[in-house]
């Protein structure tokens, strides 16, 4: 591929514009029902996540727990997914095998990328093996930064087959990719090997920066155009730093006025996420009896980023 | 009301013409329905409207001479706000009276640094009381409040501010020269930013040291009375600012007064003829800032979807009641029918209603007459063979109000790519190469403003020197600042506002 500004192929965005655009949506001023219909389908997004050294089993079996049960108030749907480590996926699915949360597990040398792809592709396959029913891979940075995009896409496309029947949730990691014309390049880089249903994602949270309003809506509209080019819907995943319902609301109003009615559901939309999940539960006490509780009243399974 | 085409309808009509703008067959689309309702969201701060307003003459609330006093309604319900004094020209004359007066023993002389104070005291006090305007302006005016919220009453105390700081820095506005108030300046400002072209017209007369006699439009004076009320808390010197409400006669009155040393005007390019003309054998100075027909010059290399956001910011913003409105599209060729259906899919998510809801996006049309006027500009477009769209959305079934709208197919010789419409309606023109595109945003009598999406640097340098437009934005659209002066070209006026070159304009050199 020769070398030439990667925004040739795949469009541009002014900064300026986008940082206004996204500015608009939290000026949306969401009330009552609607507040509480935001909250209620933000609670069934959740990717319930713990991605840390020191987990364990007993943590995962917590976190599973919490997600089956958000909280005491049977009107509470259970999250989307709870995303984990590969080696704590047998733990989970012991807690999850009768229920219709997934189990999302990072793999492909998570965060970093940063080993070879042969390696990279056994632990997508050993993901699955043991039970995993969706992978958050992450793209290869270093390749894309050097320009090598058609490598970039020959790891995901290989990523994909290792994955079978498994969801696949690419993570761009927006934050190591310094500008959003980038941004929207490796979405569509990803999405010309993706399959309907599956996932684009912003960030792993380990690195510095994570989703914001203004890279998410560049992913946002990187998969309006696909999906009009092409048809194939592609899924969106925001990941770390999104901890307040507000937030959260924010996001939902930016797929709502971008994407759609069609987005609005946990096969297209997740948040990658683990305190924020406690926040909609608060909120949603508050709406519907008039008074917030104390942070102590909600169980605490998942603090992590 | 007269434009209400069911957009599948204006499809279906075209089914057979062979080149197709937007929707196009069997390809995948966006739901945008109901499935997450906002639900109504209003802001219930109290507007403090009285029931009935004076003239504001010599620091004091004046009935008319004439005791006749006219309506101002709220467009968006059809329903009362207040009464306004109908000012006559016996009231006019005891107006600039008391502005000479002030000019005279009080403002003329008073060191700039103390001028300055009151300015800033003005500036804070219209901050203190930002929600309380912001609602004032919505009932009154029609626009959404998410927008007199957000930038009306802002920008209007970020005036006052700006030029606050210029009272006691005016020897050094002109290096190498001396500077003069004029004197008793006459002012005459247009309903689409009642409060904020009121802003823009006194900060800068009272920073000069000019005393002034203004006139809202008749109907939005509410923020104006509003604000005389402010000038008292700030006890601003009696009859350095004067306002006299009314219509036509009330303005020729005032545009017309023997008193007036400078004539300030923003409205109609028609209204401003009338002004020279009345004004041609006199000495009086003049600043008109009249009419547009803004042209939005969209390359294919442009950041796409922001572009889609300028133009829709450029067109809709304040129901397109904008005299720098980019009115006129001119896309590329080769990116037009993505383009277009770009535009009409974000036109689905904008939302038509009552100015108070935060979330509106488009507000209520000024006036009956104004809405009148759209509807007949629109017809002139359809009869003429340009193509209409429209977005499905509901209006409230009383009031003003019109849907965004878009037409394609348009020629330079149509009504509608000629002449101002000052409503919610685009035209779109195409361009095959640049120098075609420079020639037809030129092609039109008016030159107020432009704006130009493209990634390429060097073309914006070289679209920013051919335009003959006053501004020429960049990847963005109607953006200001007190500190970067407005104005327009050929009958779109002369003279500027804001920054150094607005100030200069109510100074006297020598």
């Amino acid at each position: 591929m020769t070398k030439h500004s990667i925004a040739d192929d795949f469009g541009a965005v002014d900064r300026v514009g986008i940082e206004e655009r996204v500015a608009k949506f939290t000026t949306r001023s969401i009330k009552r029902k609607s507040k509480l219909w935001g909250l209620h389908t933000a609670v069934s997004m959740v990717d319930l996540t713990t991605l840390e050294g020191k987990d364990t089993p007993g943590k995962v079996a917590s976190l599973c727990q919490k997600a089956r049960q958000p909280s005491d108030d049977a009107t509470i749907p259970p999250v989307a997914a709870v995303c984990i480590y590969p080696s704590l996926i047998k733990e989970a699915r012991k807690h999850l095998a009768d229920s219709p949360i997934k189990i999302a597990s990072v793999a492909t040398a998570f965060p970093s990328g940063q080993s070879s792809l042969k390696v990279r592709l056994q632990e997508v396959k050993y993901a699955v093996n043991a039970g995993a029913d969706e992978i958050d891979m992450v793209i290869n940075r270093g390749l894309f930064l050097s320009g090598e995009y058609d490598a970039v896409q020959d790891e995901i496309a290989a990523v994909v087959e290792a994955c079978g029947d498994a969801t696949l949730k690419v993570i761009l990691e927006v934050s190591e990719l310094e500008s959003y014309d980038n941004v929207r390049a490796a979405s569509f880089i990803a999405m010309q090997v993706l399959r309907a249903g599956d996932f684009i994602k912003t960030s792993t949270g380990k690195a510095g920066g994570s989703a914001t309003l203004a890279n998410t809506q560049v992913m946002l509209e990187a998969i309006r155009d696909f999906y009009l080019d092409t048809g194939t819907p592609i899924g969106m995943k925001p990941a770390g730093g999104i901890r307040t319902a507000k937030q959260a609301l924010h996001y939902l109003v930016a797929v709502k006025e971008t994407l759609g009615d069609a987005w609005l559901n946990s096969s297209r939309y997740r948040f990658g996420a683990s305190s924020l999940l406690n926040d909609l539960l608060r909120q949603i006490h508050k709406e519907k009896h008039g008074a917030y509780q104390a942070p102590y009243y909600f169980s605490e399974a998942a603090e992590s980023y | 009301m007269a434009i209400t085409l069911d957009p599948s309808e204006n499809e279906s009509a075209s089914k057979d013409s062979k080149k197709k703008h937007g929707r196009r067959q069997g390809m995948p689309e966006l739901i945008f329905g109901d499935l997450w309702e906002y639900d109504p969201a209003p802001e219930t701060a109290d507007p403090r409207i009285r029931q009935r307003y004076d003239l504001f003459i010599g620091g004091r609330f004046i009935a008319p001479q004439s005791g006749e006093y006219f309506t101002s309604i709220n467009p968006a319900t059809e329903q009362p706000v207040t009464e306004i004094a109908l000012a006559n020209s016996a009231d006019v004359d005891s107006a600039y009276m008391a502005a000479q007066l002030a000019y005279e023993t009080v403002w003329r002389d008073m060191p700039g640094r103390e001028r300055g104070k009151y300015i800033y005291r003005i500036a804070r006090l219209l901050q203190d009381r930002a929600r309380e305007f912001a609602v004032a302006e919505s009932i009154d005016g029609g626009k959404p409040i998410r927008e007199s919220r957000d930038f009306d009453v802002p920008m209007a105390a970020a005036h006052f501010f700006y030029h606050a700081g210029w009272a006691d820095k005016l020897a050094y506005v002109a290096p190498g020269r001396t500077v003069e108030p004029i004197g008793v300046v006459g002012q005459v400002i247009p309903w689409n930013f009642p409060l904020l072209m009121l802003a823009w017209k006194i900060a800068p007369a009272l920073a000069a040291g000019n005393c002034v006699v203004i006139k809202p439009a008749e109907t939005t004076s509410a923020t104006a009375m509003k604000f005389a009320e402010l000038l008292q808390e700030a006890e601003l010197p009696d009859g350095v600012v004067n306002i006299v409400t009314g219509a036509g006669e009330t303005g020729a009155a005032l545009t017309g007064h023997p008193a007036a040393r400078k004539i300030a005007f923003t409205g109609s390019t028609e209204v401003g003829k009338l002004i020279m003309r009345q004004l041609a054998e006199r000495g009086t100075r003049m600043t008109m800032e009249l009419g547009g027909k803004a042209a939005n010059v969209v390359f294919e290399d442009s950041p796409i979807d922001q572009a889609v956001e300028g133009v829709v910011n450029g067109i809709f913003f304040n129901q397109g009641h904008v005299c720098c409105a980019g009115s006129r599209l001119l896309i590329q060729e080769s990116i037009a029918d993505s383009f277009v259906h770009k535009l009409q899919q974000r036109m689905a998510s904008l939302r038509v209603g009552d100015p108070l809801d935060k979330n509106t996006d488009i507000g209520a049309i000024n006036s009956r007459e104004q809405l009148d006027k759209i509807c007949n500009l629109v017809e002139s477009g359809v009869a003429e063979g340009a193509k209409l769209y429209q977005p499905a959305c509901s209006l409230p079934s009383r009031g003003f109000f019109f849907r965004p709208t878009l037409f394609t197919e348009v020629t330079q010789s149509h009504r509608i790519a000629r002449e101002e419409i000052f409503g919610p309606v685009l035209s779109i023109l195409t361009f095959r190469t640049m120098d075609e595109a420079i020639e037809k945003a030129n092609n039109t009598m008016y030159g107020l403003s432009a704006g130009v999406w493209t990634d390429k640097g060097s073309r914006i340098l070289r679209m920013a020197a051919e335009l003959k437009a006053g501004v020429v934005w960049a990847n963005t659209f109607n953006k200001f600042d007190p500190s970067s002066p407005f104005g327009g070209y050929k009958e779109s006026g002369f003279g500027r506002e804001g920054g150094r070159q607005g100030l200069l304009d109510y100074l006297e050199l020598s």
